[in-house]
């Protein structure tokens, strides 16, 4: 119990010093800002650990954080050969693949008028399917390893890319256009010098979004039959053989991988659309 | 409506390329057949075809080809075949009085919309809660914000299997639940962001106005905020619709779910048979178009009577 109640105390404190500091006058600061929600995460992590060994929760149905950074620590090896099957190899290939076959795809059709018309809706729609159930097709034509992880990252990605650049590519005026025509502007040097820089913001949109649906689409891949690696691979045996931490551990990569990824993808947005109303705040 | 005929344009077309795409596809699995019931097929045997092109296998065997768009069991079905089987499992089905039968798309469809809408109403309960938490509250904005946004950038689909064990070892019975979770998980990041932005979006003059008609804060929630959050509210409602299915689908993938489409697809992938898998991917498909439309729909009637513009 005293552990239970060490962590109501602890929240019950981390919560007056959240309100506190988010009252007080350096709240605007940068420090703080990212204090307070590394406070409000890490109560909840104290919370849960004191939940589960108050009740004495059996570590095979939840397993309480200390535990879990413990197995963490005990298994780099095989999280990072898992990282590698899973992020390097299939998410990362598959990202890099389908985010260049979409802006391709996306310059090829914005040439024409009628197809831009065509392909949004069903580019917008098919963006909202659960395209992930794509995936054991997939699997079976591509066979278990990285490459069918990839197949499935490539289609996941392929259509939020899509639709986003080519909204992008319609977003200059006609204004913009027409000072480029007298310019004696070309095709190409328009599409470079104008329309692409101006179709940034929309598509590091997409780009954004598909930084999740890459990690989402190699670990469900990897549910419909993989090498003996990876993390999907490892979730789904894991949870079979009831060494639950080793899941957590996986949990706590994907999630450290997925932020990361995102932050990455973000931080190159700032530097690329710094000229964007949104990046000068 | 003018996107009308470049839209079905651009669907012929992909039908058309699928259905090219079904020869080269099928052909290396219809020759095996082919050469296994007896008739010739250059060159023989399935491990010295491994090494041709398929290309070069259909100039040679073009007696074959149309074999490929005919199979039980094809590498990539012809859309004629999903069509057929998506009649076969739904409409032909309540023909004959059987539209709950087990093997009827209309009951998985069921199974998989019962959970798609409890996650969705949870997802927004909590995204419109927690958006209005984050309105009135520094902290809650300050602590909230980020974890709402780095819980976006975590793969739900490695806790699926987790949440399904957990619920299942506390004992709440049922599939839908947990399925539930990670559906609500998926839809509320879109109604939390829409609502945040719907609640602060009445103008300082018109808050300042309620102000000098000594409105409580309650009053000018009810009168002013809430009703300016409608259009984005119902917006982000359609994103999340779709989020919600998708985790449905996902939540129904990795677990040994036996109903339920995504259940049809892990079976589809056990047993071998692609026209299941297909054909619940195309019936997975019309559900979120219909579930979109329907709030389409209900966001044109709603705005129009509240007299704003859809």
């Amino acid at each position: 119990m005293t552990a239970l109640i060490l962590a109501l105390v602890f929240w019950i404190v981390a919560w007056g010093v959240n309100i506190w500091l988010a009252g007080s006058r350096w709240s605007g600061a940068l420090a703080v800002r990212i204090a307070i929600p590394v406070l409000f995460g890490f109560t909840l992590l104290v919370l849960w650990e004191g939940l589960v060994r108050a009740f004495g929760i059996s570590p095979v149905i939840l397993p309480p954080p200390s535990m879990v950074v413990e197995t963490f620590a005990n298994s780099t090896q095989i999280l990072w050969e898992d990282f590698r099957q899973t992020v390097l190899k299939g998410a990362l290939r598959g990202y890099a693949i389908g985010a260049v076959a979409a802006v391709l795809c996306a310059i090829a059709i914005d040439r024409s008028a009628f197809l831009t018309r065509g392909l949004l809706p069903i580019g917008n729609f098919v963006a909202a399917l659960p395209i992930v159930g794509i995936a054991p097709i997939l699997v079976n034509w591509f066979g278990f390893d990285w490459q069918s992880k990839a197949a499935v990252v490539v289609v996941m990605v392929f259509f939020p890319i899509l639709v986003n650049t080519v909204q992008g590519l319609r977003e200059t005026d006609m204004m913009q256009r027409d000072l480029m025509r007298t310019y004696a502007a070309s095709y190409i040097q328009t599409l470079v010098k104008l329309r692409l820089p101006a179709a940034m913001p929309f598509m590091f949109n997409g780009l954004k979004i598909a930084t999740t649906l890459a990690l989402i689409g190699a670990i469900v891949a990897e549910y419909f039959g993989s090498p003996t690696r990876g993390m999907g691979f490892r979730i789904s045996t894991g949870v079979g053989s009831l060494s639950i931490d080793l899941v957590w551990a996986e949990i706590a990569v994907a999630a450290l991988v997925g932020s990361a990824f995102y932050g990455g993808v973000a931080w190159v947005e700032k530097r690329v659309t710094f000229w964007h109303p949104a990046q000068r705040g | 409506m003018r996107s009308v005929l470049p839209v079905i344009t651009v669907l012929g077309a992909l039908i058309a390329i699928w259905f090219l795409a079904v020869g080269p596809m099928n052909i290396r699995v219809s020759l095996d057949m082919a050469e296994r019931s007896g008739a010739t097929v250059l060159p023989e045997g399935s491990v010295e075809r491994r090494s041709v092109s398929v290309w070069k296998l259909m100039a040679q065997n073009s007696a074959h080809v149309s074999a490929g768009y005919a199979l039980d069991r094809p590498r990539l079905p012809t859309p004629v075949q999903v069509g057929q089987e998506l009649w076969k499992t739904t409409g032909a089905m309540v023909m004959r009085g059987r539209a709950w039968s087990k093997r009827s798309l209309i009951y998985h469809g069921w199974i998989t919309l019962q959970s798609t809408l409890w996650g969705f109403f949870l997802g927004t309960a909590i995204g419109i809660a927690g958006a209005v938490a984050i309105v009135y509250s520094r902290v809650a904005n300050m602590s909230l914000m980020p974890w709402a946004i780095i819980s976006q950038t975590i793969p739900i689909v490695a806790l699926a299997p987790m949440i399904i064990v957990v619920s299942g070892q506390l004992g709440v019975d049922g599939r839908g639940f947990p399925k539930a979770i990670i559906s609500a998980y998926l839809c509320f990041f879109p109604v939390l962001v829409g609502m945040v932005k719907g609640l602060r979006s009445p103008q300082a003059s018109q808050l300042d106005l309620l102000k000098t008609y000594h409105a409580t804060s309650l009053q000018s929630f009810l009168k002013l905020r809430l009703p300016a959050s409608v259009p984005y509210l119902f917006t982000s409602l359609k994103v999340g619709i779709a989020a919600a299915l998708v985790g449905t689908i996902v939540g129904e993938l990795p677990t040994g779910a036996i109903s339920g489409l995504g259940a049809r697809i892990l079976i589809g992938d056990q047993f071998g048979t692609p026209l299941a898998i297909w054909s619940a991917l195309f019936a997975a498909a019309i559900l979120a178009g219909v579930l979109v439309t329907l709030l389409d729909l209900v966001q044109k009637t709603t705005l129009k009577r509240m007299g704003m513009q859809a």
